[in-house]
């Protein structure tokens, strides 16, 4: 209980003082571009309504879903191609290199052409970007899978869906995790920056709308409510790799213990 | 049952070319255990390999049951040295032994069964919900011979499986091993390079030469069937075997070319 409480405390300890700082230094200004911290909170509860969060943070976030899955999806079973095979390996990895070094935003115009404007180009955009981190950790996870593991599976005749299910997947599964990561939080960079495309709703179009109107606080409680999804989404993450690579955290410290 | 037959392997990369296994032909007969033993570096798991069907001979045939192995054979299980990397550490121990049964069309209450009976039978009844690296050493090693006796094998492979663990563990295991061996009657391959382990497993001993390898000798252990750590170690026969065992390897090591060509298949005494 008291190490709860004390866990409890060293999380909130930075957010909390951060928030005061801000509060106090912020306390009275009359700059119309920075105002109090006590301006935006007292602000917050009538931008986010119900009817906002429904209008423009639920279909953000449904964008993000969709294009942080496709990547995922495309990235996992790409990399696996690739990590499995040395010759398609040679093939592939300059224009990898390549692809991976064109900045996503800058293909925000072209993907405009292809996709239009709707919903598909935004979900095209977060895609093109959070597949890099998944599909080359993925290939480097899927390389590095043990030898001795692989020849136990040849010698007992696992092959096929049973191989990739159960080792190469599972062992490749601590690189996959970590390219998955980084691809979410370039995942919500780009649902913003999309939204900033030729958006009709949308956190960041709402973000952008505000800043153009002049109702700086309400853009300020935009920013704040980016930085919350955020949050709760590194949160949610978490969870899941904790119950995912459970094993891999026990076996790191129970290698630990005994080097 | 198992037959190696002129086996040879050399290995090519990047301008090298290595000799490994030059010329092999022994035999293991059903029910057997056999030890394999040289001096290290002798190719021995390149032997191993080859007969598993991993690695493809360049030249010469390994036979089971008079059938040519050109992969691994589904009789037929393999025990690696390094069970830290040959179990899977994001499965618990049941999985793990079950895995294999999962290519074999077994009902799910027949792998239930196996994999209890396997683990029984390597005194882990009740590891089965535990991670292999929440274990020991030794008993990651009983988990993996649990996984390859689930499997129900003819023939058992193990690559010097006691290598890494610690000499009274690996008494304990030596133990498990030729118990399990007159429980279940299976034809077992042993390579070690330990030479007592070897003359106190075996049945018969190989003895291999230095790389490039051939047999330098092979050798009937006239131990009693009932082995014990206690006596049969002290017992002068024992000391005789692993003492002729130990002049060969010093032998091979020196590349001395066999001199005795042993038809007896018993060697003489001291």
């Amino acid at each position: 209980m008291r190490r709860l409480l004390l866990r409890t405390v060293f999380v909130l300890a930075l957010p909390v003082l951060l928030l005061l700082a801000w509060w106090f230094a912020s306390d009275g200004s009359t700059d119309v571009y920075w105002p109090p911290l006590r301006t935006i909170l007292k602000t917050f509860p009538d931008v986010w309504t119900a009817d906002r969060l429904r209008t423009d943070v639920f279909p953000s976030v449904l964008r993000l879903a969709a294009g942080y899955a496709l990547a995922a999806a495309v990235g996992v079973g790409l990399g696996t191609l690739i990590g499995s095979s040395r010759r398609v390996r040679a093939v592939c990895e300059p224009v990898l290199e390549f692809l991976r070094a064109v900045p996503p935003p800058v293909l925000v115009p072209v993907i405009m052409l292809f996709a239009g404007i709707g919903d598909t180009m935004k979900i095209v955009v977060i895609a093109s970007g959070c597949v890099w981190p998944v599909l080359l950790n993925t290939v480097e996870g899927v390389r590095a899978v043990d030898s001795v593991m692989l020849e136990t599976a040849r010698s007992y005749g696992i092959t096929g869906v049973t191989r990739l299910r159960h080792l190469v997947l599972r062992s490749a599964s601590p690189q996959i995790f970590a390219g998955l990561r980084q691809a979410l939080s370039i995942g919500i960079i780009l649902m913003v920056i999309s939204e900033m495309f030729a958006a009709s709703d949308g956190i960041g179009f709402t973000v952008v709308q505000f800043q153009r109107s002049f109702a700086i606080p309400d853009m300020w409680t935009g920013i704040l409510v980016l930085g919350l999804l955020g949050f709760l989404l590194s949160v949610v993450f978490q969870l899941v790799e904790r119950r995912v690579l459970g094993w891999y955290h026990g076996l790191r410290a129970s290698t630990r213990r005994t080097p | 049952m198992l037959d190696v037959r002129g086996l040879k392997k050399v290995y090519e990369g990047s301008g090298r070319r290595v000799e490994a296994v030059r010329d092999l032909t022994f035999t293991v007969e059903a029910g057997e255990l056999v030890c394999l033993v040289g001096p290290s570096g002798c190719g021995k798991t390149t032997l191993l390999k080859c007969m598993g069907g991993l690695l493809a001979p360049t030249a010469g045939d390994v036979l089971l049951e008079g059938r040519r192995v050109t992969g691994p054979p589904p009789g037929m299980a393999f025990v690696f040295q390094e069970y830290g990397r040959s179990l899977f550490p994001w499965m618990r121990v049941g999985e793990n032994v079950e895995l294999p049964l999962k290519q074999k069309n077994l009902s799910r209450s027949r792998r239930r069964e196996l994999v209890a009976d396997a683990l029984r039978s390597v005194g882990l009844a009740d590891a089965a919900g535990a991670y292999p690296w929440q274990l020991s050493g030794g008993m990651q090693q009983r988990v993996a011979i649990a996984r390859a006796l689930a499997y129900e094998p003819r023939v058992l492979l193990m690559d010097e499986p006691f290598a890494a663990v610690d000499a009274q563990t690996r008494a304990d295991l030596e133990d498990l091993v030729r118990g399990l061996w007159r429980e279940r009657g299976i034809t077992i391959l042993f390579v070690t390079h330990d030479i007592d382990e070897a003359v106190y497993l075996g049945e018969r001993v190989v003895v291999l030469s230095a790389s490039p390898t051939v047999v330098q000798e092979q050798l009937k252990v006239d131990l009693p069937d009932e082995r014990d750590q206690l006596h049969t170690r002290v017992a002068p026969r024992f000391a005789e075997l692993r003492t002729h065992v130990y002049e060969q390897i010093q032998a091979a090591k020196r590349g001395t070319p066999v001199v005795t060509v042993t038809k007896s298949d018993t060697p003489p005494l001291h």
